[in-house]
């Protein structure tokens, strides 16, 4: 159990590390936050003014104190206040949140329902043309940009049958939720589509391995159908590393979701960092960010764990 | 020679070779203006024209010709990406190969920053630092090999310590070889390999954040062009304008389809061990 320790203890020291980072990069930004808070008015303060404002705002402390400060309000979620929504960060963020996680989800599941079979169906048509026709679909998917995907399918939608992809009020899932994937399929398509070619490509790779392995000659000997060699004895093992990757790519879907939320109009916590860096509300951008920082983090340990579960070699082996 | 020789004898190394040296030739041409119009140049009266003989991918909105643009936005790309992987590579292999050979405090103070800079998707990690020094070209090379450095830096650790560990450095060390001599010469030299992998797909990946950036507004700025900023300007005029679409997307897919290819043959032709994906 030395890895999974290892791994829980690494945690919150990373995780310190990720918010120095964050602190000290918005700290850098050219110009102190009274000006780029208040911009051209903040001319017209007086001294006096600027001061107090800077105490209210405890930036008048040396940055030790103020990431002090910063550090241990997180725990109790005071993360500041957004300028531009007037608002605690955090409730602005949580707000956002819920449809990224939702297209992030779709994204998987869209890209999962694709990847696995066809990687199956690739492997065991080996070195045949549906294989070559699946691997060089994969290829291409994997090295289209979403932003190519999503324009093309905005451009098929408008220009072929003279509809736009619904913009502007969008819906919770729970106020209605076929309206809501009415208004998240084409979007998850969108976040899928490359994330679905490298499941394919890994799925096809793991059962290639494992359909080679002793165990699955003993099946195949034993008698059992091809049908069950291939779904029952195989897939499952062959399943490992595309639950790896699931999980890094989840963290990338959370920030690609910045360029198809932005394509799409749809208004969740990936345009609204982008929106925010525009805007310079840089307590928003700091939260924002460590807060998608942070979920990276946690997908990541729960996949290292869920290896380690899955896979007895990577418990027991040293470092 | 044999490497080469044996890119060409494999399928997708055949294909993606010639995609990448096509562009590269595209490249250098758009990059030392070899373009058959100004990409500047504004032709009023010929805005928004369907390609044509004397404008082979019609023109934008200004009248600029999208072939000249798109040749200089493909050197403009390809710039941007050579740089920031050739600086993550510098840096990674640097900060790699130190820590597997000193290991101790220094191996695990490094390794555990790179963590830290994993622990950010990367497209956000670039937006952390495009909002700090302002959007443009150089953050995005900057922005790009931060983001990678971590990467090449686990590439090159891995493979370097369990070297550190074979014979052949113990008798280098015993012959009384500089610890520099083995560096470079031991261990670096068969670290080419993998990094040759790495660094092919690498650039694939940042030929992809280069667009994102530039798509987003964060990158290269107008009126210079680049791929991902063509693709945003042609958002709005794609129905009646479906050149301003067509050409820019065909090229930036085919430029990251290309560096796939031909890492994929490297990694099959270098890395024995890995089986074809």
């Amino acid at each position: 159990m030395s890895y999974v320790i290892r791994r829980l203890r690494a945690f919150p020291l990373v995780l310190i590390g990720v918010s120095i980072i964050v602190f000290i990069a918005i700290r850098l930004v050219p110009g102190d936050s009274i000006t780029a808070m208040l911009g051209t008015e903040a001319g017209l303060l007086t001294p006096q003014q600027r001061d107090s404002l800077a105490v209210y705002f405890g930036i008048d402390q040396p940055w030790p104190v103020q990431y002090w400060r910063w550090f241990t309000g997180l725990f109790s979620g005071d993360l500041g206040i957004s300028v531009t929504y007037g608002k605690p960060v955090l409730s602005v963020i949580l707000e956002r949140f819920p449809l990224t996680l939702e297209l992030a989800l779709l994204a998987m599941l869209i890209a999962l329902s694709i990847g696995v079979p066809a990687g199956v169906f690739a492997a065991t048509r080996n070195e045949r043309p549906a294989d070559l026709g699946v691997r060089i679909a994969a290829m291409i998917g994997q090295s289209t940009p979403s932003f190519v995907v999503g324009l093309v399918i905005i451009y098929i939608l408008s220009a072929g049958f003279g509809v736009l992809p619904t913009m502007g009020a969008f819906t919770p899932f729970w106020q209605d939720p076929l309206q809501n994937l009415g208004q998240m399929i084409l979007p998850a398509i969108t976040l899928g589509c490359a994330f679905a070619s490298s499941v394919t490509r890994v799925t096809r790779s793991a059962m290639l391995d494992v359909l080679s392995d002793d165990y699955v000659r003993t099946a195949r000997s034993k008698g059992a159908s091809e049908r069950s060699v291939i779904w029952r004895h195989a897939l499952p093992n062959a399943l490992v590393p595309v639950v790896t990757l699931s999980g890094i790519e989840f963290g990338y879907l959370l920030g690609g979701a910045v360029i198809v939320e932005q394509i799409y109009a749809l208004p969740g916590l990936g345009r609204m960092v982008l929106e925010a860096i525009l805007q310079r509300d840089y307590a928003l951008v700091q939260g924002a960010v460590l807060f998608i920082a942070l979920n990276f983090m946690i997908v990541n340990l729960l996949v290292d764990l869920a290896y380690a579960a899955l896979d007895p070699r990577i418990r027991l082996e040293g470092r | 020679m044999r490497v080469v020789k044996a890119i060409l004898s494999h399928p997708s190394g055949r294909i993606g070779g010639v995609i990448v040296l096509v562009y590269l030739l595209v490249a250098l041409l758009g990059a030392v203006g070899l373009t058959p119009h100004d990409p500047l140049m504004q032709y009023r009266i010929d805005r928004l024209h369907a390609p044509t003989s004397s404008y082979w991918m019609g023109t934008d909105l200004f009248g600029r010709d999208v072939m000249s643009r798109l040749m200089k936005g493909i050197g403009q790309s390809f710039t941007v990406a050579f740089f920031s992987v050739a600086l993550a590579t510098l840096a990674g292999t640097v900060l790699g190969l130190t820590a597997a050979w000193f290991g101790g405090r220094w191996d695990t103070v490094m390794m555990r920053f790179m963590d830290v800079l994993l622990a950010f998707p990367a497209i956000l990690l670039a937006l952390l630092i495009v909002t700090i020094v302002g959007p443009g070209t150089w953050t995005s090379v900057a922005a790009i090999s931060i983001v990678y450095t971590p990467i090449f830096t686990r590439v090159v650790r891995g493979p370097a310590l369990s070297l550190k560990a074979r014979d052949f450095v113990d008798a280098a060390r015993t012959f009384g070889s500089s610890r520099s001599y083995i560096l470079t010469r031991h261990l670096l030299l068969n670290l080419v390999a993998p990094l040759t992998v790495q660094v092919t797909l690498a650039l694939a990946w940042a030929l992809l954040t280069e667009a994102g950036l530039s798509f987003l507004g964060l990158g290269t700025q107008p009126p210079a062009s680049s791929l991902g900023l063509m693709l945003s300007d042609a958002r709005n005029l794609m129905e009646q304008a479906p050149w301003l679409l067509a050409f820019p997307a065909v090229a930036i897919m085919l430029s990251i389809l290309g560096f796939n290819l031909l890492g994929d043959a490297l990694r099959d032709i270098l890395d024995p061990k890995t089986r074809r994906a």
